[in-house]
């Protein structure tokens, strides 16, 4: 069923890809461009599970790192405590953490000799998904926290005064920041799809021998195709991820602005 | 106090793993087939076999006739033998016999057989402008490219390719450095890329050079033994097991069928039919009428112990 679904978005974006933005680029690079857009250079399954792979990865960690990260985000954001500072400069470094780092510490916690070894998740999109979680959350939550504190008090009071209970008054801040809150799951978002080096340590870039990905994202894709001196078709699959990119966050907008209008 | 830490993270570890593994119950594939079907092989090898597309065409028929998933990772000849000593994957694919050998003395492998060969050759600007061009030694031109301090590109990376390198360099009796020699970590694709824009040596595998031969204006100075070459610039391949008796999670049955296929008339048929761009990139060696019993041991192993 999802599988289905993401495959006819997808063979829309490629009828997209070759109609609309890269034309220019003909007239720009004739010799370099030319022979790519009259053929797409790619099995249309290969790119299609390629992309699958990227935004199950991106999407399924960006989901568990803003559950994460929105907790704490008020938590942080409204209670007083020592080092909270402390806290909140943690957080900010983490947006800045290398994400090969991340990569090679995911590698270390998941491989036969680390401490979820027994679990066989070396080469797995789940020790992906580990890894981006990683990554995504400490931009997720720096840029929710920022939104949710700048969130007037007494919208907060007004909550309270109305009889809401904590619940009430943490959605009611939530609601409030939505914007800053979708800037934040963006952010993470864009962390996590245009991420190379952990997904390349941990997933191995793995695509079957009947040219269907395991493993391999888009960025990975890229990497390879560069690796090989064919630019040409990484400059593809690197317009691909842009105008994913873009989609996602055209959806995320247009879901906010359908939260006002209603 | 410490243990009791330990234990609350491995616990919290699995239960998040579990929690992120249930999400994904989409893509699992359960299949009730009897024996191996289903089952997934984890094979570490070099990016020469994979970058030329033997792998795929290799791994096809296999994974038809037992039903399985060849997962092929590419990483350079040290870091598959790292994957695999650390029990993440279950065969080894790779081209520097030392390391395989090392590999092997550990007890990290088991069952070696040759695969298959091709050669190194010594590619470099058509301008030469070290002048060793159909030079009959591998080490006389590396040499010339020293004294002339030509820009060369290394692989650097620990694989294969690297490790042949710096035996050449040995041979020759050069100590590389200073700057005409760059150590760029880079896949073998990416190397000749860099050595394209520089105008500058390398080192290459015939199989990579050959398959971006069209892309790039590098061409043959010094051709290896396939050519008429030195010997000194001979690529054997060799498969190796991970050993179960180290590693128990490894899939050691999978991987005997695997180095089984490969070895085997029809494997080593795939090996000697696989073209890029009209020539044969690979030659299969592990079918011979006279046993070589070397390639089961460590070099020098039988003379070692009749000591």
């Amino acid at each position: 069923m999802k599988g289905v679904g993401s495959h006819a978005v997808l063979v829309v974006l490629a009828d997209a890809l070759g109609a609309l933005p890269l034309r220019p680029l003909l007239t720009v690079f004739p010799d370099v461009a030319g022979p790519l857009f009259v053929d797409f250079p790619f099995e249309t399954q290969y790119v299609t599970s390629i992309v699958y792979v990227s935004l199950y990865v991106s999407v399924l960690a960006v989901t568990i790192s803003t559950l994460v990260s929105i907790p704490i985000a008020l938590v942080v954001g409204f209670s007083d405590f020592p080092g909270k500072r402390l806290v909140t400069a943690v957080i900010n470094t983490g947006m800045g953490f290398p994400s090969v780092v991340v990569g090679l510490l995911v590698l270390f916690a998941v491989s036969n000799q680390g401490p979820l070894g027994e679990l066989n998740l070396v080469f797995t999109k789940e020790a992906m998904i580990m890894s981006q979680f990683v990554l995504a959350t400490p931009p997720i939550t720096g840029i929710s926290l920022a939104a949710v504190t700048s969130v007037r008090a007494d919208v907060r009071d007004a909550a309270f005064a109305l009889g809401g209970t904590r619940t009430d008054v943490a959605l009611t801040v939530v609601k409030e920041a939505r914007y800053g809150i979708a800037t934040a799951v963006l952010a993470g978002f864009g962390r996590a799809i245009s991420e190379v080096g952990s997904v390349l340590i941990v997933g191995g870039n793995i695509a079957g021998a009947g040219g269907v990905s395991k493993t391999r994202t888009l960025t990975t894709a890229i990497q390879l195709e560069a690796r090989q001196g064919r630019y040409g078709t990484a400059m593809v699959l690197g317009a691909l991820l842009v105008a994913l990119v873009l989609v996602v966050n055209a959806v995320v907008v247009r879901l906010g602005d359908g939260g006002t209008l209603r | 106090m410490s243990i009791q830490r330990r234990e609350l993270l491995a616990a919290l570890g699995t239960g998040a793993t579990a929690a992120l593994a249930g999400c994904s119950g989409v893509l699992g594939n359960e299949g009730g087939d009897p024996g191996v079907a289903g089952e997934t092989l984890t094979l570490t090898t070099t990016t020469s076999t994979y970058d030329t597309g033997l792998l795929d065409a290799l791994n096809k028929p296999f994974q038809e006739m037992y039903g399985v998933t060849v997962d092929a990772v590419a990483q350079g000849t040290g870091q598959a033998l790292e994957t695999a000593r650390n029990g993440d994957s279950d065969v080894v694919m790779v081209h520097a016999r030392s390391l395989e050998d090392e590999f092997m003395r550990e007890g990290y492998g088991v069952n070696r057989r040759d695969l298959m060969f091709n050669d190194f050759v010594i590619v470099g600007p058509e301008s030469d402008p070290a002048g060793i061009e159909g030079m009959g030694s591998a080490a006389d031109a590396f040499a010339a490219i020293a004294d002339a301090e030509a820009q060369f590109v290394s692989r650097g990376d620990n694989s294969g390719t690297h490790t042949k390198e710096l035996i050449v360099w040995e041979e020759a009796g050069a100590e590389p450095g200073g700057n005409w020699y760059q150590e760029t970590g880079q896949g073998m694709g990416e190397v000749l890329n860099i050595a394209n824009e520089q105008g500058g040596y390398t080192l290459s595998d015939r199989g990579t050079y050959l398959s971006q031969r069209s892309d790039i204006e590098l061409t043959i100075l010094v051709q290896g033994p396939i050519e008429g070459g030195p010997e000194l610039l001979a690529n054997p391949y060799g498969i190796l097991a991970v050993n179960p008796a180290v590693h128990d999670n490894v899939n050691y049955d999978l991987a005997m069928a695997y180095i089984g296929y490969v070895t085997s008339p029809q494997g080593q048929q795939v090996i000697e039919d696989y073209t890029s761009n009209g020539e044969q990139l690979f030659f299969p060696r592990a079918l011979t009428e006279d046993p070589d019993f070397e390639q089961y041991v460590p070099d020098g192993w039988s003379a070692e112990s009749e000591e």
